[in-house]
């Protein structure tokens, strides 16, 4: 069993080596999920969300759950506490917690349970607190709805466990005035306030930027252990999984696919489902990757393939002393200058991948503005083959868009709901008047090809299409002019990690074959280690470091870029470069 | 906090100057005699014409004419009404009426609306919401004339459980009906509004978090729904305390309440243009008054606001 | 339990600049499971396309309307009054002015006079049916000019904002400062309109003091979609401003003004039938439900039905507007649009 383990996790070693505590083949499960199935009435009939589901979860253990959405994995944890919305229900099965049943137990006795036998720590830090009252009142009803002593140094205690500088006064304020950060340490310390014996973390840190996201769950990691609470984490981030919890389990379309140690899954998965993701997440695939390259491996068939890797001389993009300031209107009509972008420069070579990295507000996106033209550039210059496009005219501007196209993140918000698939790829050949109906049409044909999707698809509409199948869309309508550079505004960053990878590929493609040069604006530094040549680090508005992607990740030279690369879920794994 | 109730304050006043300078302008400017405006269609004694023409100030140029209305405004002289009476005196001498009137109206509609959407919100298509969805859709629908004759007919005249009309002295019992009958129509929109704004808060991610906390159902219900389903219900409540006093035209006149819609509506049919004029003044007053009271009150419910 | 797996470094001994594997180990045994991939078959990875027929979101919207019993009561009654406002002559033979004898004032129902005489002693009958052109006609040229006055205007400062928006704010909030009904009021008096008392000019009143609720609404749903990538994606193909704002911005952002102008269409009937009412609104010649219930005012004890005919109608009416409004929020709710 140990063999398959690379080596032994160093702060748990201590825990591991009691030996009344691994022979412990006797002791109850603290959470047993057996042969679970839940339904959902929806207009359209029942739809089970959840089939067959079965899982244990020992005293003390973390368990993972795994899945894209839609896979039932946050169903299932959230029917463990009760709190199925409305129209769900369990339809088969039992949850056994510390050996009682909670399906057929009363409303009153599961209100008994939750908060202080079983926590829970939500996804989501911005809407998970109630905006109208103060972070101390929340705190304290827990305490008080549970039976605990809640007077005010009792609340800041609570809150200065969880990491929260300066709790007393803190818990006078409001959760609007905390940052994202503090609002999840303040719904940590609600959820472990009780001492529960169980805690389900639901993506707890899924909408924080990467370098918060690491100190978070170091300190939930800390607590848990210290107060030997178990936990239940559920994620779609399998490197994430691997580095935090002791079991992972696989769910794939409400069904449990594979469970069993977090390593052994990694390095040995045997269900295809499993397979495919160990080769898709992009945590683990960087990881591997740098694995490969300290193993002295060649890495070219791990990385996305692409046109020219060799140095081009030819710049088709250079940015320089690129600023943007914005004015933000205080009070008494006073205001502020908010230098989003400062002095930013870089190039991208024809042919290549540039990737912008950095957290929310680094003005990443404001670039991405001002090279598309969409925002005007305060100071600096934007080359595009040599001409400086923040000086041209308004003719100029049209004739310059065919030659940059954009692509964006959300793959729900950047089709017109309105307008079917023909339509929205047309539209940039009929808005430059480019050919006539027939010709028009054929090249939509050859663009839906190119992009894999097939042309019977051109009268649908975009609610009809799946998020992946949208952004194909969305690439189809970048490529229709014919564009030099792709700008990927996050472009896959809201998709499921199977269809991310597809999607990836299909640009790298499409790269190798038109020869398009993309600039990659992401928060996701995984990422950009299997697709870009050239990566370009922004922290609040400055360029802090850019160099190629193996001198970024093998020799970050700012500690800023070294926390980042560290906060990659899944960095501490070491993995074996030849697992695929 | 300060500030914000400062910037709200001070964005009323060119509310305040547009919309009368509005009426003003209408009044005065519009193709047509103004005096003859003033004096309606009876028309005026070239006496009374001239004496309109120095009254307000005609034969100043427009500007002047307004800013001088402006500053009797702002130093309370309204100046005379058609029969000579000040009309500041009669506004001071029928507002209390229509005041409590309008505060009766408010009450019963914020409870029972209230009462009735929490419900319906929590009960969300059962048969309680749907009768009371149908129950409000007819309510908003059967304009207030319609309502207001045939309660009067039923409750006053049939079964005289009250008197069908409201005597000089306009006592508590005297005004229920009424109050009922001006608050209806904004029962309905407050049940509907507390409905939607209770669905919306019980999905909300907060709530879900304050049940995994173990607080008990009502605890959940009352501290985290109801609270913040609170914050629209009263902004609209606030706005239409300044609609319920300017908008009891219709049910004053039904109920022949001594107020201030009903004298509006005198001085409308008695073509008595200062009257009609001032009282129009006095309601936009009223208006931005409730509408910085809806400012106010949306600033103590919503910390964001108020620190914003 | 599992086959024991190769040591994961094998082939590539740990330098010593390699971070030690972070991977936690339970003090209990775990069992490596893996589900029957019959029982679990993977799909391929993102494909939704069924054979159904291609759906717009206005089809779909429709699809799920002509389900709710809401819209269809709503669009029969809708249908049934528009009928009876075209073609009145059909429901009555009576005239709704001739005929009128004083020795049927007040009169109950008689032999061809179903409903009843007024005060006039017309029969209500007659003088209903008639009087539904009129009220048709004003709530829907005035909402008509209201979706075009306050849509321009909510468009344009939604989607240019800054001063644009902030100017045609403030007029907005000037006229809001001023009920409908108050506005209507001051205007209705004026000789200008005392001498042109029509269904025409009262439109122009309605409108005048009625745009700006259309206007926020529109800027609203304006400014939501303005924000949109779609949007962003268009604009940077080479669509104007104001090109991406007809393509793009208002289609998109009609729902809730349509939602809106349904429901002000029965307001402005009432706002009508309430300025009749009160002797202010059309002119007594012209036949409407307001009128009728002003002059059955007087004699409110003694027949009561004189009020309650007009009234019923006038009622129905608005509330077949307001619940087909309620019925295509349902079905064109955003909420529910985004998957």
């Amino acid at each position: 069993m140990s063999s398959s383990i690379s080596s032994g996790g160093g702060r748990r070693a201590a825990r591991n080596d009691t030996p009344a505590r691994a022979a412990s083949g006797g002791v109850q499960p603290l959470l047993e999920l057996r042969d679970l199935a839940i339904t959902f009435s929806t207009a359209n009939g029942d739809v089970p969300a959840v089939r067959n589901a079965h899982l244990t979860v020992m005293p003390g253990e973390t368990v993972a759950i795994v899945g894209e959405s839609g896979s039932g994995k946050s169903t299932t944890a959230l029917a463990a506490i009760g709190l199925l919305p409305a129209n769900g229900r369990v339809s088969n099965g039992s949850i056994i917690f510390d050996g009682e049943d909670i399906t057929s137990a009363s409303e009153k006795r599961i209100i008994e349970l939750r908060g202080s036998s079983i926590g829970m720590v939500p996804q989501d830090p911005m809407s998970n607190l109630n905006p109208v009252w103060k972070i101390g009142f929340q705190v304290k009803e827990t305490l008080r709805a549970n039976g605990l002593p809640s007077g005010p140094q009792d609340v800041a205690k609570v809150l200065s466990e969880a990491g929260l500088p300066d709790a007393a006064s803190r818990a006078n304020q409001y959760p609007h005035e905390f940052s994202g950060g503090m609002r999840q340490r303040a719904l940590i310390a609600i959820g472990l306030s009780c001492r529960p014996r169980l805690l389900i973390a639901d993506e707890p840190t899924s909408a924080l930027d990467v370098t918060v996201q690491r100190q978070i769950l170091d300190h939930l990691d800390t607590m848990t252990e210290e107060l030997g609470t178990a936990v239940l984490l559920i994620t779609h981030d399998l490197g994430l999984a691997a580095e935090r919890a002791h079991k992972v389990i696989v769910m794939y379309k409400g069904q449990v696919v594979e469970a069993g140690p977090a390593l052994e899954l990694l390095t040995n998965p045997r269900h295809p489902y499993t397979q495919k993701l160990v080769a898709s997440a992009p945590s683990i695939a960087s990881r591997r990757i740098e694995s490969a390259k300290k193993a002295g491996v060649a890495t070219d068939d791990l990385l996305a393939p692409a046109a020219a890797r060799g140095p081009s001389l030819d710049k088709v993009i250079e940015v320089e002393d690129l600023t943007k300031v914005f004015k933000i209107r205080g009070n008494w009509g006073r205001s502020t200058d908010f230098t989003a972008v400062d002095k930013v420069s870089f190039s991208i070579a024809r042919g290549t991948t540039t990737a912008v990295v950095g957290e929310s507000g680094s003005g990443k996106s404001t670039v991405a503005k001002m090279v598309l033209g969409l925002e005007g550039a305060t100071s600096g210059s934007i080359k595009f083959d040599g001409v400086d496009i923040t000086t041209l005219g308004r003719k100029e501007m049209f004739d310059f868009r065919r030659r940059v196209q954009p692509i964006f993140q959300d793959p729900y918000g950047s089709l017109d709901p309105m307008y079917n698939i023909y339509r929205t790829i047309e539209e940039p050949l009929r808005v430059h008047g480019i050919g006539d109906a027939k010709s028009r049409e054929k090249k939509v044909r050859e663009l839906l090809d190119q992009v894999a999707l097939p042309s019977s698809m051109m009268q649908r509409f975009p609610n009809e299409l799946s998020g992946g199948q949208r952004q194909r869309v969305a690439i189809a309508r970048a490529l229709a002019l014919d564009p030099e550079v792709v700008i990927c505004d996050e472009a896959v960053s809201a998709l499921d990690v199977l269809v991310q990878a597809q999607i990836l590929n299909l640009l790298a493609d499409l790269q190798a074959d038109l020869g398009l040069s993309y600039l990659f604006i992401t928060h996701d530094l995984a990422v950009v280690r299997q697709i870009a040549d050239h990566v370009a680090v922004m922290e609040k508005g400055r360029l802090v470091e850019q160099g190629t992607t193996d001198e970024v990740f093998d020799n970050p030279r700012t500690a800023y870029t070294q926390a980042l690369l560290a906060a990659i879920p899944g960095a501490g794994l070491v993995l074996p470069p030849e697992v695929a | 906090m300060v500030w914000y109730i400062v910037r709200r304050f001070l964005q009323l006043i060119p509310v305040f100057l547009g919309a009368t300078l509005l009426v003003y302008f209408l009044v005065f400017s519009l193709p047509g005699d103004a005096t003859a405006a003033i004096c309606g269609e009876r028309g005026c004694t070239p006496a009374v014409v001239a004496g309109l023409r120095e009254q307000y100030n005609l034969d100043q140029p427009f500007w002047i004419q307004y800013l001088l209305y402006l500053k009797g405004v702002l130093t309370f002289d309204l100046g005379t009404n058609f029969s000579g009476r000040p009309i500041a005196t009669i506004i001071a001498e029928v507002f209390p009426t229509t005041a409590k009137l309008a505060i009766m109206a408010l009450v019963i509609e914020a409870v029972f609306g209230i009462v009735f959407g929490l419900i319906a919100g929590l009960r969300k298509g059962r048969i309680f919401d749907s009768s009371v969805l149908v129950l409000s859709l007819i309510v908003i629908a059967v304009p207030i004339f319609v309502l207001g004759f045939l309660m009067q007919f039923l409750i006053g005249v049939k079964l005289q459980w009250t008197n069908p009309t409201v005597s000089g002295d306009a006592t508590f019992t005297e005004l229920l009906l009424p109050a009922v009958v001006l608050g209806l129509v904004s029962f309905a929109y407050v049940l509907r509004l507390t409905r939607t704004s209770i669905i919306e808060n019980v999905n909300a991610d907060y709530v879900r978090t304050a049940t995994a906390k173990g607080l008990s159902h009502r605890r959940v219900v009352v501290v985290h729904v109801l609270r913040n389903s609170l914050i629209p219900v009263v902004t609209f409540l606030g706005a239409d305390l300044g609609a319920l006093m300017g908008g009891a035209i219709v049910t004053e006149g039904i109920f022949n309440v001594n107020g201030v819609g009903n004298t509006l509506y005198r001085a409308v049919l008695n073509g008595d243009g200062p009257m009609v004029v001032s009282i129009v003044t006095f309601l936009i007053l009223i208006f931005c008054l409730a509408n910085l009271l809806v400012d106010l009150l949306y600033a103590w419910l919503d910390p964001r606001i108020r620190y914003a | 339990m599992p086959e024991p797996t190769p040591s994961p470094l094998g082939t590539a001994a740990p330098t010593a600049a390699t971070p030690v594997g972070r991977t936690k180990r339970s003090s209990y045994p775990i069992e490596h499971f893996v589900a029957d991939v019959d029982e679990t078959p993977v799909r391929a990875t993102d494909s939704t396309v069924s054979d159904a027929a291609p759906r717009s979101l206005w089809g779909e919207a429709w699809r799920s309307l002509r389900k709710q019993p809401l819209f269809i009561i709503s669009a029969i009654l809708i249908l049934a009054v528009i009928f009876v406002a075209l073609f009145p002559g059909l429901f009555t033979n009576e005239p709704p002015n001739e005929n009128c004898l004083l020795e049927n004032s007040d009169g109950g129902p008689a032999p061809g006079h179903p409903l009843g005489f007024t005060v006039q002693g017309c029969d209500i009958l007659s003088r209903v049916v008639h009087g539904t052109q009129s009220s048709l006609t004003v709530g829907l040229f005035a909402t008509l000019g209201v979706v075009l006055i306050g849509g321009l205007i909510g468009a344009l400062a939604g989607f240019f904002g800054g001063w644009v928006d902030a100017v045609l704010a403030r007029i907005g909030d000037i006229f809001f400062a001023l009920p409908l009904i108050l506005g209507a009021i001051v205007v209705v008096q004026l000789p200008v309109f005392q001498q042109n008392r029509n269904v025409w000019t009262l439109v122009v009143i309605l409108v005048t003091f009625g745009w700006p609720q259309i206007a926020r609404i529109t800027r609203a749903a304006v400014i939501e979609v303005r924000n949109a990538d779609f949007v962003t994606a268009a604009r940077s193909l080479g669509v104007s401003p104001l090109g991406a704002l007809v393509k793009h911005v208002i289609p998109n952002a009609l729902a809730p003004v349509i939602v809106i102008a349904t429901i002000s269409l029965g307001t402005f009937i009432v706002a009508e039938s309430t300025l009749s009412f009160l002797g202010i609104g059309l002119p007594p010649d012209v036949m409407s439900w307001g009128n009728d219930i002003f002059s059955a005012k007087p004699s409110l004890r003694s027949n009561p039905m004189a009020i309650f005919w007009p009234g019923l109608a006038l009622s129905i009416t608005v509330l077949s507007f307001i619940m087909l409004g309620d019925a295509l929020r349902d079905a064109l709710d955003p909420k529910a649009r985004k998957r």
